[in-house]
């Protein structure tokens, strides 16, 4: 009777590791459930037209907070646009130069640093990673905020401005420049690992090809490394898309959409993305409609972080056929 | 040089009987070079002419010595095979004629390699590697189409990249010449890792020849394939030695005298016995090279 | 000719036959690389300067003044033990979670598309950006069901925000990393020791408890000491969740309980509240609260180096 003993231990076990699995997807269908639910009320109200422009989204925000108690008169109307246009150009400059950098840091760890420097930038890459990103944000907004402000924004620039938006340090070009320093080191982490898995048959056959090293290294090496530069642009991606704390603290919070005709002016906008919203405007929850916006955000960063987990996975299947590793 | 003209490819008949001959085994067996290596050798004689010239050779890993004062001759015209037991420093000879030895931080090279009158270590080391090319013993196609991996030499030490149409003739002279045309000629971007194991090493040869080398270097092109394939690659060296200057190292005494025209027997690091392949099968000088020759050991 | 002496061989080719976009491409490399240690130094160096400069020892044993100015006296003990303890809870919390998937997903994992919908799931969290698992928890917790959990208000109105709650987002925040270290030490144990465990007659979760997960331990810890460092960096869960209040506020209850269902704050809120973005003016706290928090990731860096490193060989493959 030990069998039968056992084999119900057993059956306990699994059952409740299993209903502790279980437990974890029904907490991550109903996180995207309930934010959904809760987010609705701001979506219907506004239709498509919540995602697109019109109106001062700031002046929005503060009419929307200060809706009469009465649920009928409950304030809708939001243009969301200059903050998912803020997001959107955030994130893409940072990913952009992030993939820049970190394939170029990665193809000089794995081939051309000498072995100290080598040996010293492993260390460096995860000190990078492990900084919290408050003190990113401390930094610049005690640091970098006040030398863009005093150096790089002349009066004159003020002025050709000042109608539309009051110009300080607090600008996008903080805010993509700390974003990419965020982002690079998970993405050197990923690419380094992926070019040293690289077959020594390919590299080796280059080589006795009479080709040079850095030809090498780019055309075979960073070639076959292709869906891990893409695993690790789509990881870069969902952590620049939530990144709240520094963006609040360097971008500006104005809701601004900065317009790429004015020139050098345009990085010296400020911007307000939606994670930044988020975290600046939390204690107006308790108002209802507010609040309904808050989630409409945060449901929209939600299905964005599904949407690329997603794509980063479909990104790969046809990499596959050439024996690419994925 | 002149106009080469492409080899017919050969087709090999099943119902043939192969007319392979074992080397003599304890003293036993003919003292001249046995009939059945007729059979792969064109009848007319091939000019040869000296390509490299290696003088006084040693390497060295560390502290450890894997070649000890090696002095050869390669000519254009004949086979050089290299033999000898495992770990005698045949490839590591190999891989210092391309400098290959360089990839290894340890590696330490004495002597004098010369190259068509040039040392080498005066030439730009991919300039070396561009007529000096290698095929390894494991198939190593990149993952990219069978186009792209002939022509991939081509585009990457060209000054002005090379477009599509410049590079058709090329690729395809090159699959000619490696007898590989006929089976990918009509889908040319096909993955090369769907190949077959002969097929992938032949994509190779292929690839190395593009660039028009001066020297082939096959370290055990065959150790990983069926004896079919084998056959195709090793009437595929004997082809090409009017064009090239090649050096083989192979494990495989029978494979040594079918394709040889000369023959160097290394033992330990040193190069115990070069000459014709007929002669040192035949009828060796050192007793070292009888008894490997004879099965003794190795 | 007469043998040359002998040469060193170079390790690296001579770039000066290389095409002109090869060279700058490396010099691209190269000024990379250089600038990222410049910037790590940087960071390191002015952090260093500035947290001596602003760090006296008073600070950290002196709870904060209340009230928002907080340039003038009171330190940030209050921040410190916020941190300690919701690491520590968060910590606990995913610890079981986060093995216990992981055992079933490698051990059990039936039925098939089960086990898969849950790596999925456990990399939708991984993805989801810690300030919307706040707003989930936020929503959550703010259910009269879960109300036992924080300050509940005469009204019925339930507060939501504690230690419990924060507690209990940023054990989601550490779980795909706890997960992800237990799967991969779980699965690198080679399937000759579970079957030899059976063939002596032990039950599957016996050989799990008894033999696999100690075999685990090294991986265990690393992806713990990751959760530890991601839960001590994060910002915005603490925010939104544990209720700004710069002292420890606890609720009624039982003692520790009713620590558990107050407010308070960490060292990480401490110091946005202290910078320009916040409400405080006191930039000297916040960079002396910065070194302190960036002192305490580093370290915590260092020990998950010290652990992988040690735990590296598995003693049956050798």
């Amino acid at each position: 009777m030990r069998v039968a003993q056992a084999s119900r231990s057993d059956q306990r076990a699994e059952r409740s590791l299993g209903a502790l699995s279980c437990a974890i997807l029904a907490i991550v269908l109903g996180m995207v459930a309930f934010v959904v639910m809760k987010a609705w009320p701001s979506f219907s109200h506004n239709g498509l037209a919540f995602f697109g422009s019109g109106g001062n989204v700031d002046r929005q925000l503060g009419a929307i907070f200060d809706s009469p108690a009465d649920p009928r008169h409950y304030e809708y109307t939001l243009r969301a646009w200059p903050l998912i246009y803020a997001t959107a150009l955030t994130t893409a400059v940072a990913i952009g130069l992030g993939l820049v950098v970190s394939t170029l840091t990665a193809i000089f760890i794995v081939e051309f640093a000498p072995g100290r420097l080598r040996r010293i930038l492993e260390p460096v890459v995860r000190l990078l990673a492990a900084v919290p990103s408050v003190i990113y944000g401390l930094i610049g907004i005690l640091v970098l905020v006040p030398f863009v402000g005093d150096h790089l924004i002349t009066t004159e620039r003020k002025a050709s401005v000042i109608y539309v938006v009051q110009l300080s340090g607090s600008s996008l070009l903080v805010a993509c420049l700390i974003l990419t320093v965020m982002v690079t080191p998970i993405m050197i982490a990923i690419i380094v690992d992926a070019l040293r898995a690289v077959p020594r048959g390919w590299t080796e056959g280059a080589a006795a090809l009479g080709v040079n090293r850095w030809r090498t290294v780019w055309t075979i090496s960073v070639h076959a490394s292709r869906p891990a530069i893409v695993a690790a642009a789509v990881l870069a991606t969902a952590r620049a898309l939530g990144e709240a704390i520094m963006l609040s603290m360097v971008s500006g919070s104005v809701g601004f959409s900065p317009n790429p005709l004015d020139g050098i002016t345009f990085f010296l906008e400020p911007v307000r993305p939606l994670a930044a919203t988020i975290v600046d405007n939390a204690e107006g929850l308790s108002v209802k409609p507010f609040g309904q916006m808050i989630y409409a955000f945060a449901a929209l960063l939600l299905l964005s972080s599904l949407v690329l987990s997603i794509g980063g996975w479909a990104a790969k299947q046809p990499l596959k056929r050439y024996g690419v590793r994925v | 040089m002149d106009e080469m003209t492409v080899p017919p490819v050969r087709r090999i008949a099943l119902d043939h009987e192969p007319t392979v001959v074992l080397p003599p085994v304890n003293g036993n067996g003919p003292a001249q070079a046995p009939a059945g290596l007729a059979r792969r050798r064109p009848a007319e004689p091939i000019p040869v002419r000296d390509r490299m010239a290696l003088n006084g050779l040693s390497v060295r890993y560390g502290d450890q010595v894997a070649v000890r004062g090696v002095s050869l001759n390669v000519r254009q015209g004949e086979v050089l095979a290299l033999i000898g037991p495992s770990g005698c420093g045949k490839t590591t000879l190999l891989r210092t004629l391309n400098r290959l030895t360089e990839l290894t931080p340890e590696a330490r090279r004495d002597g004098r390699i010369v190259l068509d009158g040039e040392d080498v270590d005066g030439l730009d080391v991919t300039e070396l590697r561009r007529r000096v090319t290698m095929v390894f013993q494991q198939p190593n196609p990149f993952p990219m189409s069978v186009f792209d991996n002939v022509a991939y030499a081509l585009r990457e030490q060209a000054r002005k990249r090379p477009g599509r149409a410049a590079l058709a003739a090329p690729v395809e002279q090159a699959l000619r010449r490696a007898g590989l045309w006929e089976e990918v000629g009509e889908d040319l971007a096909r993955p090369a890792l769907r190949l077959s194991g002969g097929q992938q090493q032949r994509l190779c040869i292929a690839r190395a020849l593009a660039a028009r080398p001066e020297v082939l270097l096959l370290d055990e092109p065959c150790s990983a394939l069926d004896p079919l394939s084998t056959a195709v690659i090793e009437d595929l060296v004997v082809e090409l030695r009017r064009d090239l200057a090649i050096v083989i190292v192979t494990h495989n005494l029978q494979q040594a005298a079918r394709i040889a025209d000369r023959v160097a027997f290394m033992y330990l690091g040193e190069l115990i016995e070069e000459g014709a392949a007929a002669q040192v099968f035949g009828a060796p000088r050192v007793t070292r090279t009888r008894d490997y020759v004879r099965g003794a050991f190795g | 000719m007469a043998a040359v002496a002998p040469q060193r061989t170079a390790a690296r080719e001579p770039t000066s036959t290389w095409r002109l976009g090869d060279r700058a491409a490396l010099t691209a490399c190269w000024a990379c690389g250089l600038a990222l240690c410049a910037l790590a130094a940087a960071i390191c160096v002015f952090m260093l300067v500035k947290g001596l400069q602003y760090l006296r020892p008073e600070l950290l044993w002196t709870h904060p003044v209340s009230g928002a100015d907080q340039a003038g006296s009171g330190g940030f003990l209050d921040p410190m033990i916020g941190t300690v303890v919701l690491t520590s809870l968060g910590t606990v919390l995913s610890l079981p979670l986060g093995v216990g998937v992981a055992v079933w997903v490698v051990e059990y994992g039936r039925p098939g598309w089960l086990a898969r919908a849950v790596e999925s799931a456990v990399e939708v969290i991984a993805g989801t950006p810690s300030i919307v698992l706040a707003i989930f928890g936020l929503l959550l917790f703010q259910q009269k069901v879960l109300g036992f959990l924080s300050f509940q208000a005469a009204g019925g109105a339930v507060f939501g925000r504690s230690f419990f709650a924060a507690g209990a987002m940023m054990s989601l925040i550490a779980l795909p990393l706890v997960f992800a270290s237990t799967r991969e030490a779980l699965q690198s144990v080679p399937q000759h020791v579970r079957e030899a465990s059976y063939a002596l007659g032990k039950t599957r979760i016996a050989t799990i408890r008894r033999v696999l997960l100690p075999a685990a331990r090294p991986g265990i810890a690393t992806g713990t000491a990751l959760g530890m460092g991601r839960i001590a960096g994060d910002t915005a869960i603490v925010v939104i969740l544990l209720g700004a209040t710069l002292q420890l506020s606890p609720a009624d209850g039982p003692p520790l309980v009713r620590d558990l269902k107050g407010t308070g704050s960490t060292l990480t809120s401490y110091v946005y509240n202290n910078s320009p973005a916040g409400e405080g003016n006191a930039a000297e706290k916040a960079y002396a609260a910065a070194f302190v928090l960036l002192g305490i990731v580093i370290a915590l860096n260092l020990v998950i180096d010290r652990i992988s490193r040690r735990g590296g060989a598995l003693s049956w493959t050798r």
